[in-house]
């Protein structure tokens, strides 16, 4: 049911942890759906310097989380901005109909990491414009 | 491949070794068609009334009560859809649970759209109904209580022999989904009050596909499938004689050495269930500590996900099942942990692993070397669990 690169990211997440005072702090989802994702960015002159995650859900969330780390460590903040669900889906070799969810949750954490960078830095970033992550927002739209 | 643990023998059991010997010859040689005169058809009529005899004798009924299915899922559907139809007259209500099997709760959803009405009983934090729910729901309009003999994911036994007791004095039609017990319980339906029941071949070390409902002389039921005149005109269509057969050989070994393999089953539970308490912290038993099937072990593993529990089980070699949503492909964690009155977040973490005949001290002893390693490994992933230890909790 799953890709070889999601039981990859399953079995040895990249980035697991946490960051001690980080830039930019981003939890989104809630246990109440069974996922919850939180992010924690190190941030200098805008780089991503470093970032670590904790999740807590399935194998395809804990999967989203590792691979989404990944592809912002070493980014600018507006390059990772610009990462969207299906980049993570497509990062991961594909994600079940039902699991898509759990990407989307970590587009959101990067943004409300991102998002809380910016409140931190009085910066504000016209790419978050409008976004909004709500509680309830991982309906299983597939279905 | 690895090390193998398998631990769901709820979901389903191999076929032992004598009932697939049994089934051979019935694929083969002896495949003439049962309702045939000739000496091939009588070849394969035969072992039907053997097998038929055998179910009856391993729940106390009369070989004319047992009726041949496709299985669990068949056998509710007939009992409760065919009872409710040729009851009509005398009423629409039915009563059931809220921890069914989804073989019964969709089918009473699907009688609701026709005009009956459904009583969906609570349960305590055990999964046991109350006795007083029961007898407050009934109302004149009554026909038909439809209640599980064990829970398939929690194993949690009901009080079957009370609740036959006031089905009767009510002149009400009594069926239970006898699935999980079958094999795990002793079973007598007349000394339990039962009119319907329902069970599976394939939970008790027979082949898939194959099931019976039994229904006691006299109960009023429609007919499921029209046509011929198999199954004393009820259920149509030609048998499936090695499926059968093999239910039958496989009944008949479950009753011979039923005490055997519960005490076997029991040991192993017990072992697991300490082992995972001792090694483990912030689980939580599901289910009864007494009223419980066997083989059942289900527990609540806080800060974690199930199915991220199943998945690491799976690659150290360990099948097990989890009532998590991300298991089920639906939002909500199984409505049977939710009926228990568990929080969600807390339902999303459980597991279910169930010991059978095949199981031994090495695999129970196994799955207690992985399972803490795996469980601390995934809490330290959560962000749950790093606000208890923070303290912040
Ligand atoms: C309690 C219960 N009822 C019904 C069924 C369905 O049985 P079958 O798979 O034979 O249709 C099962 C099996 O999953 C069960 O556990
Ligand atoms: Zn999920």
């Amino acid at each position: 049911m799953y890709t070889e690169k999601v039981m990859d990211h399953f079995m040895n997440p990249r980035n697991v942890g946490e960051i001690e005072n980080a830039a930019g702090v981003g939890q989104v989802g809630n246990a109440k759906c069974g996922d919850i994702m939180k992010i924690y960015l190190d941030v200098e002159d805008e780089i991503i310097k470093d970032v670590k995650f904790k999740t807590f859900g399935c194998g395809s969330a804990i999967a989203s989380s590792s691979v989404a780390t990944e592809m912002i460590k070493g980014k600018t903040v507006h390059e990772a901005l610009a990462i969207t669900n299906k980049a993570v889906v497509e990062a991961l070799g594909g994600l079940p109909p039902v699991k898509i969810h759990c990407s989307v949750l970590a587009e959101e954490a990067i943004k409300t990491a991102i998002l809380d960078y910016g409140k931190k830095n009085n910066i504000t970033f016209k790419e978050l414009e409008g976004f909004n992550p709500t509680e309830d927002h991982h309906d299983h739209e597939e279905e | 491949m690895n090390k193998r643990v398998y631990l769901d023998y709820a979901a389903t059991t191999p076929v032992k070794e004598e009932v697939f010997e049994e089934m051979k010859p019935y694929f083969t040689e002896k495949f003439g068609n049962p309702s045939s005169i000739y000496s091939y058809g009588r070849e394969a009529k035969q072992p039907i009334d053997v097998a038929r005899t055998r179910i009856a004798n391993a729940v106390g009924a009369k070989p004319e009560e047992i009726y041949f299915t496709a299985g669990g899922s068949e056998s509710d559907n007939w009992a409760i859809k065919g009872i409710a139809f040729a009851n009509k007259n005398k009423g629409n209500h039915i009563i059931t649970t809220k921890i069914e099997h989804h073989a019964v709760l969709h089918t009473c959803e699907y009688l609701e759209k026709y005009g009956f009405e459904v009583t969906y009983l609570e349960v305590d934090e055990f999964g046991r109904i109350h006795l007083e729910d029961l007898e407050k729901a009934i109302t004149d309009k009554t026909i038909l209580i439809s209640i599980m003999f064990a829970n398939n994911e929690i194993g949690t036994i009901q009080p079957i022999k009370e609740i036959g007791q006031i089905a009767r004095e009510n002149k009400i039609y009594f069926h239970t989904d006898a699935v999980q017990a079958l094999g795990n319980v002793k079973i007598d339906v007349d000394d339990l009050n039962i009119d319907s029941m329902s069970i599976s071949s394939h939970k008790i070390y027979g082949p898939k596909g194959i099931g019976a409902m039994y229904l006691r002389k006299g109960v009023k039921i429609h007919s499921f499938v029209h046509g011929g005149a198999q199954e004393r005109k009820r259920r149509a269509g030609t048998e499936n004689v090695p499926g059968i057969v093999g239910f039958g050989k496989a009944a008949q070994l479950i009753t011979e050495n039923m005490d055997e393999h519960i005490n076997h089953m029991m040991c192993l539970k017990d072992k697991l269930i300490n082992g995972i308490i001792e090694r483990i912290d912030f689980v939580k038993l599901n289910g009864h500590s007494e009223y419980r099937l066997p083989g059942n072990v289900n527990f609540i593993f806080e800060f974690i996900e199930g199915e991220s529990l199943l998945l690491s089980l799976d690659l150290v070699g360990i099948a097990g099942s989890s009532g998590s949503a991300c298991t089920s492909g639906s939002l909500d964690p199984s409505h049977v942990l939710m009926a228990l009155g568990l929080p969600h977040e807390i339902a999303h973490g459980s597991l279910r692993l169930t010991i059978g005949s095949f199981t031994t001290e090495e695999d129970i002893d196994y799955v207690l070397e992985e399972l803490p390693k795996i469980v601390q490994r995934l809490r330290d992933m959560s962000p749950l669990y790093e606000e208890v230890k923070g303290g912040q909790k």
